[in-house]
């Protein structure tokens, strides 16, 4: 593919701890992927929105604040009520294991807790984009 | 074209996916503009320029609230032209639109370089259409206004703000050439910090020397506390109705549409010239032989022109 | 500290040593080529009083409890007083806080520590649609007097000290605190704790702002001017390098960092016209303490002479205590790891060392759950246990700062305080803290030692043990901590009942003062503790002043 893969990069809900998606971000693009990086306290709709606007293969969510269980999904519905379903969603962050089911039952395509490699996540990105 | 027909009934995901087509250089993308390219023409464009920490996408962002209170459907394209060499990047504009992307009449787009020469003011152009069709009755092209690719993208705009700050120093020395040529107003923002009105003074000095009929005013603004929007609105308005009455936006149009022909010829013959199956690898090869002097760079042209002829 | 025929002794004798070592390396090398502290600075192999050529006994090291307070803030340390063992907690609801908080206070703690759910960070009510999934997740909901009511209740405010994690809406949480002391017959002059209240960190790194820097840095202003004459044992700013250590930094951004915040409101004090005496006393700091035990001890000395220094030289101050660096700590965050979660404890026990060694007033530590979630009860106790096996058993609190004299900590000291001075040099070039975080300087230096780390682990340069190296097979970890998620439908009832039973005339009156107040140049303090005792709520009272002051916009440069 010679087009880079385009992710958006958001922190849904209101933690301020943006190391994690910084870091993320920062890795994709070193990875040659066109990342829109959006900013602290994104609603599910911003995300959406953007999202959408700017087409992206990927939505990836970082959520360190325990609220991942209440807002993930509703980013996964917005995307469906806007007929969007060519989007990789993906999240990262403080999220204990059993709630990783729930969230994949949900539509999140994958959940990437502490410590995973950025490497593992690009990893993962270029394998199952769907555009 | 079930594509089109979507753009042209303002559908969201069809303007979107378009500009993705056009940044991807899919000629699927331009085969659909090529059918409804007559219907554009009704967007204004505003370019939104100057150098990094300006506040550029903070004023855009009050710019575009102004407008939004007349009802005025909305684009805006944040270029960044600055990525590293591994062709990624990370756009970062819409960190100081937020509350736009709530508002279901503005579309906001983030473009990078994707690290080739001259193509994103090719794309920018023609996401500018893009939305046009989708139906905005403004659009908004905010970037750094350093070297040339910005310039060449601002320049097809029908008015440009040129977004200084005090403080910069020297480096209104050093984009001077540029500024003069661009600007058709000037905003210096954060003008509650030391030295705005010196910044302006300079600015307005500079300007002096300008003879041609539109004087660019110069407005100090404060975008984060939104003050000095609504009189910088006014200037661009003032500004549109100058160059409309005067005939100048005509002129400016069909300058700008020769710039792109030839732009968009030259990218081609560029493709042709650079095509990765041949072409590149005898230019690197004369390249080599040019350096170590068992060639010369006059006799190395002539001979890929004479392998271009095979092709055109 | 050596007369100078015995320094070129000295230093002609580890060259020598060097020499000799350098020939032994090839037949038999050193583990790595270079070392490295946590932070990346590179470490030598040997220290040697030839190291501390350029410090003076007297000058720059003194005697604890005198400046310039290398040594110690006070002087006899921990055989005066231990250090007091504050454990941040708070969740849910203010009834189940309370709860942990009694327990706590059971267990041998010695000062409570409010943590703070988002919601209530950024100045919105339960009800509020942006805190829909956050009420009572990273802390207590707090909406209204009536909440701060139950969370105190049965803990006499003249008898504990309390810090509250509280920064944008630090001033309506104080007043709320001001408060409940009324109700409990406890008059302001006898409350004792901290607020945190420090803006500018959040900007850089953690993210709870509401105001633009301006309104923000009078808010803080006023904190400073009525506790000077009303709360006077209070704390009433904790500046803060944690968040900052956590964001990524180096320790010595963390100290540059850090006092350049310092010195931004003692400026603004100035600016409002206090007299730096009369504020700078109260004046609190909240470091980080992580793995790097001698580079984090010389850190706090470190920052300690620094301040000292900044004081006595750029203020001007004239009170002893204006000089003196006064901190808690907190063991860091950002180094417990989600896999083999009981290898934090020793991460946690060696962060206490240094945090100790380093002469901390308070000090957290951090449960070993932490990365996953909330800690539960038992692994609190733990933690808490790891502070008092240091206070009694590890014999280090006996003498007052037992590393000092040692070559490396003395030179790591200096070479950290330089660096440090490098950054506040950089930033008043800038033109300060909030215009350097404006310009988004600050952050990106943070953000680049950051990304440098993640690729040193990634690339196994840097060993974090069970994470990149002495990995097992793990089962998910099981009994973590959940807050029930009925804790948002609780708030909202009890708001919707709040709302019912007030006197709202009586609270649209206070709002409106407020208001008038906050387009004004008065003290706010007055005004809000008015409109918090008539039970208007938090989320009312940050958003009359969100009307009047705007929000801050983030700056992000990656």
């Amino acid at each position: 593919m010679d087009r880079p893969i385009r992710v958006l990069v958001a922190k849904p809900g209101l933690d301020g701890h943006d190391r994690g998606a910084k870091v993320i971000a920062r890795a994709l693009r070193d990875a040659g992927m066109e990342v829109i990086y959006t900013g602290l306290r994104q609603t599910p709709e911003q995300i959406v929105s953007a999202a959408v606007q700017e087409d992206v293969d990927v939505v990836a969510m970082s959520i360190l604040s325990g609220a991942h269980n209440t807002l993930l999904p509703k980013v996964v519905d917005l995307l469906k009520a806007e007929g969007v379903d060519d989007m990789l969603v993906v999240g990262g962050g403080v999220i204990p294991d059993e709630d990783i089911p729930f969230l994949k039952e949900k539509g999140v395509a994958e959940v990437f807790t502490p410590g995973t490699p950025t490497q593992v996540t690009i990893d993962y990105i270029k394998e199952n984009i769907m555009k | 074209m079930e594509l089109a027909e979507r753009l042209l009934s303002g559908d969201k995901r069809a303007a979107a996916r378009l500009i993705t087509l056009v940044e991807n250089k899919d000629p699927k993308a331009f085969e659909i503009l090529k059918k409804i390219y007559h219907k554009s023409g009704n967007a204004y464009v505003i370019g939104i320029t100057g150098p990094p920490g300006a506040g550029k996408s903070t004023l855009t962002d009050k710019l575009v609230k102004a407008l939004r209170k007349k009802d005025k459907k909305i684009g805006i394209i944040a270029v960044d032209p600055t990525s590293p060499f591994t062709g990624g990047s990370i756009l970062g504009d819409r960190v100081r639109m937020t509350d736009l992307a709530l508002d279901r009449s503005v579309f906001i787009r983030s473009m990078g370089a994707r690290g080739h020469l001259g193509g994103l003011s090719e794309s920018t152009q023609a996401a500018v259409k893009i939305l046009d069709l989708y139906g905005c009755d403004y659009i908004f092209i905010e970037t750094v206004g350093v070297g040339q690719s910005e310039v060449d993208i601002v320049k097809t705009c029908d008015t440009t703000v040129m977004v200084m700050v005090p403080g910069l120093g020297d480096d209104i020395q050093a984009i001077k050439a540029g500024i003069m040529e661009i600007g058709d107003v000037f905003a210096v923002n954060k003008a509650d910090r030391d030295g705005a009105k010196r910044t302006a003074r300079e600015i307005n000095m500079m300007l002096d020397f300008n003879k041609a009929d539109w004087r660019p005013p110069v407005e100090l603004v404060i975008a984060v506390d939104n003050k000095g929007v609504a009189e910088l609105l006014e200037h661009i308005e003032k500004h549109r109705v100058y160059i409309e009455d005067t005939g100048e936006k005509e002129k400016r149009r069909i300058q700008n549409c020769k710039t792109e022909i030839v732009d968009l010829v030259q990218q081609r013959l560029m493709n042709i010239m650079l095509d990765k199956s041949n072409k590149e690898e005898l230019i690197n090869e004369l390249s080599s032989k040019v350096a170590s002097r068992k060639a010369d760079p006059y006799s190395a042209c002539e001979l890929v022109f004479e392998n271009l002829k095979v092709d055109l | 500290m050596f007369d100078k025929e015995k320094m070129t002794q000295i230093k002609e004798g580890a060259q020598a040593f060097e020499a000799k070592t350098q020939k032994s390396l090839e037949k038999r090398p050193e583990r790595q080529e270079k070392f490295y502290t946590g932070s990346g600075d590179e470490v030598k192999r040997l220290y040697t009083p030839g190291d501390l050529e350029e410090i003076d006994y007297n000058a720059d090291l003194g005697l604890p409890g005198q400046y310039p307070y290398t040594r110690g803030a006070q002087p006899t340390m921990y055989r005066g007083r231990l250090w007091t063992m504050r454990m941040y907690a708070g969740f849910a609801t203010a009834e189940e806080s309370n709860k942990r908080y009694k327990y706590l206070i059971e267990q041998g703690s010695m000062g409570l520590s409010v943590a703070f759910d988002l919601p209530t960070q950024i100045g919105y009510d339960s009800d509020h649609s942006l805190s829909e999934g956050e009420v009572g997740k990273v802390g207590v909901a707090i909406d209204s007097l009536a909440d701060m009511e139950i969370l105190f209740d049965g803990i006499p405010l003249d008898k504990v000290s309390t810090s509250m994690t509280i920064n944008a809406p630090a001033s309506v949480l104080l007043a709320m605190y001001i408060a409940v002391g009324e109700k409990q017959g406890v008059s302001a002059d006898k409350l004792r704790g901290t607020i945190q209240n420090d803006i500018l960190k959040e900007y850089i790194a953690r993210g709870t702002y509401i105001f633009p820097t301006e309104p923000s840095m009078r808010l803080i202003t006023n904190i400073f001017e009525y506790c000077s004459k009303e709360v006077p044992k209070w704390n009433t700013i904790s500046i803060s390098g944690y968040h900052i250590r956590e964001a990524g930094s180096t320790a010595a951004q963390e100290v540059g960092f850090t006092l350049a915040d310092g010195i931004a409101y003692v400026d603004a004090a100035i600016k409002a016209g206090l007299d730096v005496d009369s504020f700078a006393p109260r004046l609190s700091f909240f470091f980080n303490a992580h793995n790097d035990l001698l580079e984090e001890v010389a850190k706090f000395r470190a920052a300690r002479r620094l301040w000292a220094k900044i004081m006595k030289e750029r203020f001007g101050a004239k009170d002893p205590r204006s000089m003196r660096l006064k901190f808690h700590t907190q063991t860091g965050g950002s180094t417990l790891t989600a896999q083999q979660p009981e290898n934090n404890i020793v991460r946690v026990a060696i962060q206490t060392l240094a945090a100790v060694l380093g002469g901390t007033q308070s000090l957290h530590t951090n449960s070993k759950d932490e990365a996953l979630a909330l800690p539960t009860e038992d692994s609190v106790r733990v933690a808490l246990r790891t502070q008092q096996v240091v206070a009694y058993e590890s014999g280090v609190t006996n003498t007052v700062d037992p590393l000092a004299g040692s070559y490396y900590i003395e030179a790591k000291t200096k070479e950290i305080e330089d660096r440090a001075m490098e950054y506040i040099k950089k930033i008043d070039e800038i033109g300060g803290a909030p215009r350097a975080i404006d310009m988004g300087y600050i952050q990106q230096e943070i953000m680049d030692a950051a990304y440098q780390y993640q690729k040193e682990v990634e690339s196994d340069e840097r060993i974090v043990v069970g994470m990149n190296k002495f990995q097992i097979e793990e089962e998910a970890p099981k009994g973590l901590l959940r807050v029930d998620p009925s804790v948002g439908e609780l708030q909202k009832n009890k708001l919707a009942k709040l709302r019912d039973e007030r006197d709202n005339e009586v609270v649209s009156e206070k709002l409106n003062a407020l208001r008038k107040a906050c387009e004004g140049n008065d003290n706010l303090m007055p005004f809000i503790l008015d409109a918090v005792r008539v039970y208007a709520t938090l989320g009312e009272i940050c958003g009359v002043m969100r009307e009047v002051f705007g929000e801050y916009q983030q700056s992000v440069n990656l």
